[in-house]
């Protein structure tokens, strides 16, 4: 089965870029070459707009993880999760997931190093990881780099469903697994 | 809120800090932040250099309306204010698509010009639209149908049954992205489209700073 999910990955890729530009030569006359090197162009100069902001949220996040500052946020509210009986080891994972990719995939593979890919902590963290993608970083990429600056409700709405997703995740590795 | 958000983050590490006497771990971690930063983004420019190449071929071919059409009756009910046949909803169409292959560097710079068309929409450029924030809470939801990097990972540390936390992955992901759906259904309703507010104000050139929204940046 995992065969599979990896064959079809692997062959997703080149397929696209097989496909695309074949149909559009063949079907359209469309002239390749110079469509791509005509859209392109345009993904240098966005890429580039993204900088301050991506600088802007990577160094504040940065800064309260190095200052122990998140520690003592999960730090109150580790017993709450000891009396649910939710294992309080994957909670950090709650607050890192929503603000940086890196650092809660480095901390979930530390986990599953720790605790085996097989236990309970170890499938928890997995699906955590999974199950939903960096908020702070897709809004910071997404409307930095076409330069939207009041982001209303987007921000409220992306950290909901972490929360939600966070405890879904737990519940039902806990309900599966159990 | 992100203004919020990050000076409680800055304030916060410097108080604690302090407190803890890790006033030369926050310097450094500063500077190694807004080191990846940048490295992050110049990571960002060779895939979307490519994938905005690759995506003008199929917009010009006509493909990413033929993807629009074939999920339509979904996307006009999540994108009620984007027309029918703007380019926007073949962008979204394959950001969705990406995502739910897993194919992450993909995804992104489909998602970034799918924005961009969005863009062409809005009425006030520094504000984010209602059909912005949507296409927003479905990629902060993920929905992802295989995730790749984790059974990787788990294969590497020895799982017995590494792929088993797909069915669990894939309930989580239904769970978070119907929560994101319903709040930005809630908001979206909660909230006057911009449009209403710039039509009454056409021909004022200074917008006033209590216009709605968030002031972010």
């Amino acid at each position: 089965m995992y065969n599979l999910f990896t064959n079809v990955s692997a062959w997703m890729i080149p397929a696209i870029i097989v496909f695309i530009p074949l149909y559009a030569a063949l079907r359209r006359k469309v002239p390749v070459y110079e469509t791509f090197v005509e859209g392109a162009k345009d993904g240098f100069g966005t890429a580039i707009n993204i900088i301050p902001h991506l600088v802007g949220m990577m160094v504040a996040i940065g800064m309260f993880r190095a200052s122990g500052a998140m520690e003592l946020m999960l730090s109150a509210v580790r017993p709450l999760f000891d009396w649910i009986g939710i294992p309080s080891e994957v909670l950090p994972l709650g607050i890192l997931r929503p603000l940086t990719g890196a650092g809660s995939l480095a901390f979930t593979t530390d986990l599953i190093q720790t605790f085996g890919p097989d236990s309970m902590i170890g499938r928890i963290a997995s699906t955590i990881q999974g199950s939903t993608d960096t908020t702070l970083y897709v809004l910071t990429v997404y409307f930095g780099a076409i330069g939207i600056r009041r982001t209303r409700y987007a921000l409220k709405v992306g950290l909901f469903s972490d929360i939600v997703g966070f405890f879904a995740a737990i519940f039902i590795c806990l309900y599966i697994f159990g | 809120m992100v203004n919020w958000i990050w000076l409680f983050f800055i304030v916060a590490s410097v108080v604690v800090a302090a407190v803890n006497g890790k006033m030369d771990a926050v310097t450094q971690a500063a500077f190694e932040g807004a080191k990846s930063g940048v490295t992050v983004s110049f990571g960002l420019i060779s895939i979307m250099v490519f994938w905005l190449g690759m995506m003008r071929i199929a917009e010009d071919a006509g493909l990413l309306r033929k993807l629009a059409a074939m999920l339509g009756p979904i996307v006009r009910m999540l994108f009620p204010d984007v027309p029918r046949n703007h380019p926007a909803i073949g962008y979204i169409m394959s950001n969705l698509s990406a995502n739910l292959f897993g194919l992450g560097n993909a995804a992104t710079p489909m998602g970034i010009k799918a924005m961009q068309e969005l863009q062409k929409l809005n009425p006030d450029p520094a504000t984010a639209t209602p059909a912005m924030c949507t296409l927003l809470a479905l990629n902060t939801s993920s929905i992802t149908i295989i995730p790749t990097t984790l059974i990787a990972i788990r294969m590497n540390y020895g799982s017995a049954n590494p792929a088993e936390i797909i069915g669990t992955t894939l309930a989580a992901t239904f769970v978070a992205t119907s929560a994101a759906i319903l709040a930005d259904r809630w908001y979206r309703r909660k909230s006057p489209p911009p449009q209403v507010k710039s039509k009454r104000r056409a021909g004022i050139t200074t917008p006033s700073p209590d216009q709605g929204g968030e002031a972010v940046v």
